[in-house]
């Protein structure tokens, strides 16, 4: 499939000659308020108005609006309907060719729509992501091709060096440097390396990587067939979380569609490269996203992460030297390796390239799924893209990086949203959750919140975090009912130096962040349910009884 | 195989000492008398970097680091008694005081106790977090031995010694968190369990008063770890 | 030199660390010279005066009595010292904790009788849910851990607060001696 094909290509995608197309939104958000009705009401539709020759009906990834699914896109005329019940199924089958349906008409001229910059999410909402044509119509493993027949694993790597792309699983690590390093280590005995795909996903809230791997599979197989080609390894994984059945299922069919055609498997498209990949699915805990966790995961042990060094670079899966990377990460080698380093490193910021994919969510009118230049500030996020603070309430704040990430207060919604900034005011960029609280918001509730996930998350191996957050959870429930002393708080406090300093690995190490976040912005919100025994936002049950010391 | 291995030269609170590369942080201090304290750590066991006690700073990298998993390396410069590092061991053991029933005035190992000890000698005099009295049961199922989860503190150098040393791997860590505990089999009464080999190794290598022999009363349980490091020169020996 | 008001109170305890305090012996007569022992278990006085210098306080807090009289201490005293495991710890008073308070007066009163059992109730004073160490409820300056703490430590952390010190004692004792 040459590269000229594809504007035409992605008018008529699945190459079959039909007209009209039906994209309806598949993937978890829709599907929860009823797609699957919709795509068959449109389906009957289309055969009763006798149009199964011009225009078919199928089921495509995150649109990105999710808050006003069910959504159906109309292919090359730019028509998103939004809340779209079975009923309207003919209306819309009948205005195919003419006037859109205006009643259910998405505003696509609103800064939801416009002012995102799609480069992980180009594919969402317009391939089929169980159909290999689809993606292949759509540039797809275009990059590999170019990959394998023209550069050398080293010009690779320089490639993604060049594009300044750092790691979309939370910490922001040159991607570039880290695959040099897995190409320069040694294999181990055997002569094995491997690359690991990191889809645990474990942050409340967050569901980019699962939009992604929902919505275009094939686009992280390809990132990483690139990878593995790049560091020198033949095998990799994917470790996604058990709870999303229809990634799996979509990377199931994805992987055995890649290996049918070519792309996957035993020397690809006819070179020496050789390449398979295997799922694992992981039970749901949020420390198996730490990746000496996955990696013990993944070897059949217990997921508990252990001190780094060495890290996997040197030391990984079954002790040879292994790249991991987040679904984000890899989701961006295909367009960086098609356009160039430099073309992806044209967006972003100084020291952040490329855009980041965030999990809008919380008090603003449209919530869903969005893609933005990294750089870009705050306040476009929450107030044109995300519509502002529904209702007339007063913004509070933002909350990014989920467990581990903090609250950013109004006073700094100017900041570019960019991995320093972030960390600079006390959050980080973390996997890409995005919760916006207003007024009716309690902040010391809301970092109770997350403590307390992350409690219940701890691995128990280490002491700071495993008794460390219970005591922490325990002083934040005396807060938040009353029943605390101003020691109390200066207790707190010192348990979050001391976690955040002596944790084993990230979880516990940034488990204190939303409360060292919040107190640091809202603190009078701390002392008021110390002090005065009440609760600001009106959230926080108060108890009278009082056994605090003093 | 006999490996290279090159001496590095360091320093640790401010005094050059020199060790093998394949050493450990801890390892080194300890030969040059340095006090460090360690719970999760016992010679003649894998390191596992859990209890965190044994922190050290080490200049140049802005995190704490555990020096019974770190290996030296030429040039380090090491403080392992900086007032920060004080405090935070002891809100460690404060931590594990308050998390479970330590009773010592009533504890088989009573006066024989890694934690104790070093309460004592860190100075910890009392606890200023709320003691959580979780209900813990005791496993007495065993003929010779008694599993009391009141005085575990997931050292996990039970889980070792039987998985590395008498290779039954009766012991396994089970649960989240504040919830996680030590069992046996799939976690089933000691006494049924069919890969225990009931050799008592990992009565003897447990800190405190979780693992001990039956007939013990308050403060009779003293452990004995001798067998560690002749069973690992041993094995290294034959090598 | 003026004595200094000097106090002792026995909350849940075994009274083992007044014992151990007798135990300094002759030291006891030194000490009398310095100190007014204005309440104490050990003499007569049934309320605890005003102004007190220093109080020791043995056994943890586990009924609403202990409670309302460690409270009314810490405003009567200059300083409070936790005395032994009981006091710091909670120690065997608090292994009641982990099965409940209703559990545990069952078992004592209900199923462990051979006839009539019931949980008395009458001119007593009624139990906490939990027993709790005496800080975690008041204002505690001083702790001396150890079931008992030995004798020359208790009159050691005496003579310290008497000579205007800060006893240090780390290292003298611990939990469960
Ligand atoms: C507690 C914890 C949870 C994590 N969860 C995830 C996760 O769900 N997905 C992910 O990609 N990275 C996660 N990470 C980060 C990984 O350890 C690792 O840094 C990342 O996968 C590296 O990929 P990147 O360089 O592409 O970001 C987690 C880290 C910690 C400490
Ligand atoms: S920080 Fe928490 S999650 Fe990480 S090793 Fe320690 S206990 Fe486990
Ligand atoms: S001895 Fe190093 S962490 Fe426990």
């Amino acid at each position: 499939m040459s590269s000229e094909g594809s504007v035409e290509g992605a008018a008529d995608p699945g190459g079959d000659g039909k007209t009209h197309s039906l994209n309806v939104c598949v993937a978890a958000g829709c599907l929860s308020s009823g797609s699957e009705k919709v795509k068959v009401a449109l389906e009957d539709a289309v055969k009763s108005h006798g149009l199964e020759h011009e225009c078919k009906v199928k089921g495509v990834g995150c649109l990105g609006l999710c808050s006003k699914g069910p959504l159906v896109s109309v292919e090359k005329e730019n028509v998103v309907y939004q809340d779209v019940e079975p009923g309207d199924a003919a209306e819309i089958v009948e205005s195919l060719g003419k006037e859109a349906v205006t009643r259910l008409k998405c505003d696509m001229e609103s800064p939801f729509f416009t002012r995102q910059t799609k480069i992980v999410l180009e594919n969402c909402g317009i391939i089929d992501p169980e159909r290999i044509e689809d993606y292949l119509a759509a540039d797809g493993y275009e990059a590999l091709s170019k990959a394998l027949t023209q550069l050398t694993p080293h010009d690779v790597v320089d490639q993604i060096s060049k594009s300044g792309l750092r790691g979309r699983g939370g910490a922001g690590y040159p991607t570039g440097l880290k695959w040099s390093t897995i190409a320069k280590s040694v294999p181990d005995s055997t002569g094995r390396k491997f690359v690991i795909c990191n889809a645990d996903e474990g942050d409340p809230g967050a569901f980019m990587d699962r939009s992604v791997l929902e919505s275009d599979p094939f686009r992280v197989l390809e990132g990483m067939a690139i990878a593995g080609y790049a560091t020198g390894a033949s095998q990799g994984y994917i470790y996604v979380r058990a709870e999303y059945p229809l990634a799996v299922k979509r990377l199931r069919t994805a992987i055995r569609q890649a290996e049918k055609s070519g792309y996957l498997g035993a020397n690809i498209l006819d070179t020496t490269f050789s390449f398979r990949i295997d799922i694992r699915l992981g039970a749901g805990a949020f420390v198996c996203g730490e990746e000496t966790a996955l990696i013990a995961s993944i070897e059949g042990k217990r997921g508990t992460p252990r001190p780094r060094p060495p890290y996997p670079a040197e030391h990984g899966l079954w002790g040879a030297p292994t790249l991991i990377n987040n679904v984000e990460t890899y989701a961006n080698v295909p367009a960086i390796i098609r356009h160039g380093g430099e073309w992806f490193a044209s967006r972003g910021t100084e020291k952040s390239k490329g855009t980041k994919v965030f999990a809008l969510a919380g008090r603003v009118r449209n919530t869903g799924l969005i893609e933005v230049p990294i750089g870009i500030t705050l306040r476009e996020v929450v107030f044109d893209i995300g519509g502002g603070v529904p209702d007339g309430k007063k913004f509070k704040a933002v909350q990014t990086g989920g467990p581990s990430g903090g609250c950013i207060p109004a006073e700094h919604l100017d900041m570019p949203v960019d991995y320093e900034t972030l960390s600079r005011v006390g959050s980080m960029m973390g996997s890409g959750g995005m919760i916006v609280a207003d007024e009716t918001s309690c902040m010391v509730d809301v970092a109770k919140f997350f403590m307390e996930f992350c409690m219940s998350e701890s691995c128990g191996k280490c002491i700071p975090c495993r008794v460390g957050t219970a005591q922490m959870y325990d002083l934040l429930c005396k807060i938040t009912s009353g029943q605390a002393s101003m020691q109390d708080l200066d207790l707190l406090i010192e348990l979050c130096d001391m976690v955040k300093s002596t944790s084993l690995c990230g979880l516990g190490q940034s488990a204190p962040n939303p409360v060292l976040s919040t107190l640091r912005y809202f603190r009078s919100e701390y002392e008021e349910h110390i002090l005065n025994k009440r609760c600001p936002a009106g959230v926080c049950k108060m108890s009278n009884e009082v056994v605090h010391n003093g | 195989m006999a490996k290279q291995v090159q001496v590095k030269t360091l320093k640790i609170n401010g005094v050059d000492v020199g060790g093998r590369g394949d050493q450990t942080i801890l390892q080194v201090a300890r030969e040059h008398d340095i006090e460090m304290p360690t719970l999760c750590h016992i010679e003649g066991l894998s390191d596992v970097g859990a209890c965190r006690l044994c922190l050290v700073e080490v200049k140049g990298i802005n995190k704490l680091i555990p020096s019974c998993t770190t290996l030296v390396e030429e040039g380090m410069e090491v403080t392992t008694n900086s007032e920060r590092l004080a405090k935070y061991r002891k809100m460690v053991l404060e931590l594990l005081f308050a998390e479970r029933n330590h009773i010592c005035s009533v504890c088989v190992s009573n006066g024989h106790c890694d934690l104790q000890d070093l309460a004592r000698l860190l100075g910890v005099t009392h606890v200023r977090y709320p003691y959580r009295y979780p209900r813990l049961s005791v496993d007495a199922s065993h003929q010779r031995f008694v599993l009391d989860q009141n005085r575990c503190i997931l050292c996990t150098r039970c889980v070792r010694v039987c998985d590395e040393i008498e290779g039954a791997h009766t012991w396994d860590v089970m649960g989240r968190g504040i919830e996680a505990k030590v069992i046996t089999d799939l976690n089933q009464p000691w006494g049924s369990s069919e890969t225990c080999t009931s050799c008592g190794k990992c009565v003897q290598v447990c800190p405190t008063g979780a693992l001990s022999e039956k007939g013990k009363s308050v403060a009779e349980m003293s452990k004995r770890r001798q067998f560690l490091p002749y069973l690992t020169t041993m094995r290294e020996e034959r090598e | 030199m003026k004595k200094i008001k000097f106090a002792t109170v026995w909350l849940d305890g075994c009274s083992g660390c007044h014992m151990s305090f007798l135990d300094i012996d002759e030291k006891l007569l030194d000490l009398a010279g310095k100190i007014d022992v204005v309440y104490s278990p050990l003499v007569d006085n049934k309320t605890f005066p005003g102004d007190v210098d220093l109080t020791l306080v043995e056994g943890a807090v586990s009924s609403d009595e202990d409670l309302e009289k460690i409270r009314s201490i810490r405003t009567r005293t200059k300083l409070l010292v936790a005395l032994g495991d009981c006091a710091v710890t909670g120690n065997i008073p608090s292994m009641r904790n982990q099965f409940g308070m209703n559990a545990v007066l069952r078992r004592a009163y209900v199923e462990n009788k051979t006839i009539g059992g019931k949980i008395p109730n009458v001119n007593l004073p009624t139990l906490l849910p939990e027993v709790r160490p005496v800080h975690e409820l008041v204002r505690v300056d001083h702790f001396l851990p150890g079931c008992p703490p030995p004798a020359e430590v208790i009159e050691y952390l005496i003579d310290e607060l008497l000579a205007g010190r800060t006893p240090d004692p780390e290292r003298r004792t611990r939990f469960g001696l």
